[in-house]
């Protein structure tokens, strides 16, 4: 019964995601085609939820239906809100959608089903992982032991990757400035509800960021969750007083310290005669190195993803309206 | 603890049929503001409705404490969020499709009325497009 109303679930939400993508195909309304593009990052999310991948479901939650919304509707300020329909059917691009899509039914079929034990990606390192966690890092929380422990390389690679957007970002559209110091309207209820809804966002990133050793978090959400309390103030309040509480030329820079506390972490375990990132080097005992590793690992994690974010949404949120151009 | 599951159950019930009325309302209804009307008992008395079933469900655990501080934030940030859609709408404006408090109604009005409803249908969808 359970079973089969999972399936359910599971079943529909896919179903809803497939409507959404033809929906937002078939619309010219960008403005709803981005309340639609949230709509369907918290539908997977609730699909990860549903699959038991809560820190990846978090993740989903906070940068595609949080963060990537703001974004996108800071970049429809700057264009115009319809797109431009062309009626114009290419039958090549018919034929390659077809061959693909094709090729990929034929690659579903050499899948193993769902849930698989045997599935080869449950046989490779993850028993291993799963053994390792109890027995050398000694956290409940198995994501966070692969992610900053056992696969450090890979954070380390995907945190450089995120400051290297942020960097890009930067150089491509300038940090933003707010020339005319424009009042937004006044909304008393936004204001006095907003007001102290700002700082429990934060102590929630906080928690996030510290919690992540026990339950679902880390470094990445609570990164996204810190950088949107400052986006909330700077939507309700203006950004100019945003950028005075934090002001844009500090955030590259906290970026790369983002990034150098984990680089640093790393290269302290070489120091002491061990690989790179190998967090037994820490601390006299073992296990409580890798706490100590994976604490600063992911406060390195955290501070990278909260300016660059931060970052992004200036770069955005700065740019002059021309409508003329 | 027969009761505490029937009560859960109740509040189950009952949240599920606001989420369809709601639903049913956020379709029916004929312009932005009774829509905004039906989905704000979605989000608020619904979802409200729903944690209170779960909770009642789960006893007294931390889980439940943390449902617990789900609906106080629900309360005060979902009426919020109505509010301020209404106020962008209201600014950007969306007028009320109904008739104005000052306008008396007379007997060729409510003739007219089914007349009106197309004619608002038209209307809305014309905004839209625009």
């Amino acid at each position: 019964m359970i079973e089969s109303l999972q399936l359910l679930i599971d079943v529909s939400l896919l179903a809803f995601l497939v409507i959404i993508v033809f929906a937002s195909i078939k619309m010219t309304d960008l403005f709803a085609v981005t309340m639609l593009f949230g709509i369907f990052s918290f539908v997977s999310a609730l699909l990860f939820l549903d699959l038991d991948a809560v820190d990846v479901a978090f993740t989903e939650a906070a940068v595609g239906a949080g963060f990537t919304t703001v974004l996108m509707l800071s970049a429809l300020r700057l264009t115009q809100p319809y797109e431009n329909v062309k009626h114009r059917h290419s039958l090549l691009a018919l034929f390659i959608v077809t061959l693909t899509g094709a090729a990929l039914f034929y690659g579903i079929a050499d899948f193993p089903a769902m849930g698989d034990p045997n599935a080869p990606v449950h046989q490779h390192v993850a028993p291993e992982y799963i053994q390792l966690t109890q027995e050398k890092i000694d956290i409940p929380n198995v994501v966070t032991a692969v992610l900053a422990s056992f696969r450090g390389y890979d954070t380390f690679g995907e945190t450089v990757v995120i400051f290297s957007a942020g960097v890009a970002v930067m150089l491509l559209l300038g940090m933003g400035q707010v020339k005319h110091e424009q009042e937004p309207e006044e909304n008393m209820v936004l204001w006095v509800v907003v007001k102290p809804m700002i700082p429990l966002i934060l102590i929630f990133g906080l928690y996030v960021q510290f919690h992540g050793d026990f339950g679902a978090g880390g470094g990445f959400q609570a990164g996204v969750i810190f950088a949107s309390g400052f986006i909330l103030y700077s939507l309700v309040f203006g950004e100019m007083y945003a950028r005075r509480v934090m002001p844009a030329p500090i955030l590259p820079r906290l970026a790369a310290l983002g990034v150098l506390i984990y680089g640093v972490t790393g290269l302290i375990s070489l120091l002491f005669n061990k690989p790179f990132l190998d967090y037994t080097a820490l601390s006299s005992n073992p296990v409580s190195g890798q706490h100590l590793g994976i604490l600063l690992v992911e406060a390195g994690v955290g501070l990278a993803v909260f300016s660059t974010i931060l970052l992004i949404y200036y770069s955005f949120s700065g740019r002059e309206v021309n409508h003329n151009e | 603890m027969m009761i505490i599951d029937w009560l859960s159950d109740i509040c189950l019930l009952l949240g599920g049929i606001l989420t369809l009325t709601g639903a049913v309302g956020l379709l029916r209804l004929p312009d932005f503001f009774t829509r905004l009307h039906a989905a704000s008992v979605t989000e608020t008395l619904a979802a409200m409705l729903l944690i209170i079933g779960i909770m009642l469900d789960t006893g007294l655990t931390l889980d439940s404490v943390k449902l617990m501080l789900i609906i106080l934030i629900m309360i005060i940030a979902n009426p919020t969020i109505t509010h301020a859609l209404c106020r962008a709408a209201a600014n950007g404006g969306t007028t009320p499709e109904v008739e104005q408090p000052s306008k008396s109604v007379t007997q060729t009005d409510l003739q007219n009325s089914s007349d009106n409803e197309v004619k608002t249908e038209t209307e809305i969808s014309g905004k839209e497009a625009k």
